[in-house]
């Protein structure tokens, strides 16, 4: 290489050398919020301070390893953000002040998207309860519950029955949903914003 | 006298109207006045995050335009909040609008095709805790207490969303908060400095990976029980649901036989307010409380659902049993 080469090599302006960094970066856009994921400095407060760490596939810190390295579909097919509890114990202890709770959200949405999840009862749940949101307006305990437990959980069933008898006759949970009055607008709100998602 | 907004959320209607109840019943000694947000939808919960980032922070928002609009000469711009996760995801969606305006701007993009709009930093979001303890103040509540509750041992416990992640600063503490234990003795009872008091309660667990839920809930009922608490009191229907209602379940995965009842703070509150138990929720729970209450001479009301008397012979198969129901 010539002198020259090199210097004009140099000077070209550096966006993104490494292509798989910009995995990290696509992350950290789709998260509300700074994430501050690229400040993450690898001290594993994280996982140590994680209630649920024992059943991850890889703790916070590994997995954000992982985005960095450009590791995009091992960190999308990773059960982590499916396990995190959205206790906060990690982002309150973080000496870096990740916004780690949010990444997972970010994760999961990222894995239903291109759905990479391993495990369908997680992400099921979470759509199964947000169908009824955006029908209703409000969350429907006794139909979610009972299609999701039918669907996922037939074998729990008989051992849960003392419990989904005991909700219902002391009335804590309501056979019928109820219905936000507006829900037109709701609807009207929800649909302009899945445009504005897809459109970012 | 303040009025606030009120956010209830979902499940003040259904799973934890044993909170809803007691907090109405205790709104008049404490000369509260709530003003509920007309028309509030869903916060979302943790689901919605997880799926869409725009329509989740929409979801919120719709509720707090709603709220934003609702401010007038006689109230003030504080939402309170009974339920941690609504007041977590409220405070979240305001907070993260302020940090990164281009989310404000895309959420009210949405908001408009509603004919709505709301400007980050117009609400405060508060919990109902955070409210009775800082406004109304504990010396206010001590003089309404005719009826202390002395040789209660309660642990309490406020689970995670409500000290964290804390964008306003409004707790003393992440991790180990003394606001519950304060209130708690403020009513005369015997307050555990409970260790696992900010510590989950396996939150959607139970619906997605129940072995992890229930080691979860294993902790915080083991600890409860090694501190010799009558009663758990909390602050969250996520953490009462996931506490009294699987208990049971935990008990057969990990074949114990613990009995710890779980109950709200305002249920507790009222008590020591001298209220009729009745009128506070009690007997909603599914762990039984009576055996706790009648400690101190509080009778627990029971007529709807009375406790069958098991029909199966002595010498039949073991079945699933109640925590509380005499193990055969």
């Amino acid at each position: 290489m010539t002198a020259e080469a090199l210097v004009s090599e140099t000077k070209a302006p550096v966006i993104n050398p490494n292509p798989n960094l910009r995995f990290l970066e696509e992350v950290s856009s789709r998260t509300a919020g700074v994430s501050r994921l690229e400040m993450c400095i690898q001290c594993g407060t994280c996982g140590g301070s994680c209630p649920s760490a024992a059943d991850m596939d890889h703790t916070p810190r590994m997995l954000f390893a992982m985005i960095r390295a450009g590791f995009r579909e091992e960190a999308l097919r990773s059960n982590t953000p499916w396990i995190c509890v959205s206790c906060y114990h990690c982002v309150v202890r973080c000496p870096q002040e990740v916004h780690i709770t949010d990444v997972m959200y970010t994760l999961k949405s990222m894995a239903i998207a291109e759905k990479l999840y391993k495990e369908t009862t997680a992400p099921d749940f979470s759509q199964t309860f947000v169908d009824m949101v955006e029908n209703y307006g409000r969350s429907y305990e006794f139909g979610l519950a009972t299609r999701h437990y039918l669907k996922h959980y037939p074998l729990r069933l008989p051992s849960m029955a003392p419990m989904g008898l005991g909700l219902l006759t002391k009335k804590r949970m309501e056979i019928t949903p109820r219905r936000i009055e507006r829900i037109e607008q709701l609807k009207a709100i929800l649909a302009r914003a899945k445009e504005l998602e897809l459109l970012s | 006298m303040s009025r606030y907004l009120f956010y209830p959320g979902c499940s003040m209607e259904s799973s934890a109207i044993a909170y809803h109840e007691s907090l109405m019943a205790i709104l008049g000694p404490l000369d509260l006045n709530l003003e509920e947000i007309e028309d509030w939808n869903c916060c979302g919960a943790t689901e919605y995050l997880g799926i869409n980032l725009i329509p989740a922070y929409a979801l919120i928002s719709r509720n707090l335009a709603l709220a934003a609009g609702q401010i007038n000469g006689h109230n003030n711009n504080t939402v309170v909040a009974s339920c941690s996760a609504c007041y977590l995801n409220l405070a979240k969606a305001d907070h993260y609008m302020k940090e990164r305006p281009v989310l404000g701007e895309k959420v009210n993009l949405a908001l408009a095709a509603g004919g709505l709009k709301y400007q980050p930093g117009a609400l405060e979001i508060r919990h109902l805790l955070d409210v009775i303890i800082n406004d109304i103040g504990l010396e206010t509540v001590q003089t309404k207490v005719v009826k202390p509750l002395k040789g209660l041992r309660v642990a309490p416990y406020l689970g995670c969303m409500v000290p964290r992640p804390d964008y306003n600063k409004h707790w003393s503490d992440h991790e180990h908060p003394n606001e519950l234990d304060r209130l708690l003795k403020a009513l005369g009872a015997e307050v555990i400095d409970f260790p696992l008091k900010t510590h989950c309660c396996g939150g959607h667990m139970p619906q997605i990976s129940p072995s992890t839920a229930f080691e979860l809930i294993r902790r915080l009922i083991q600890a409860a029980d090694e501190y010799h608490a009558d009663v758990m009191v909390t602050v969250c229907p996520m953490c009462q649901m996931n506490l009294d209602a699987y208990q049971g379940e935990t008990n057969r995965h990990f074949h114990t036989n613990y009995h710890m009842p779980v109950l709200f703070f305002t249920q507790l509150m009222g008590l020591a307010f001298g209220l009729e138990p009745r009128k506070l929720g009690f007997g909603k729970e599914l762990v039984d409380a009576r055996k706790a209450m009648s400690r101190i001479g509080v009778e627990v009301p029971q007529d709807e659902m009375q406790p069958r008397k098991a029909r199966r012979k002595k010498e039949g198969l073991p079945m699933p049993s109640m925590p509380g129901e005499e193990a055969e």
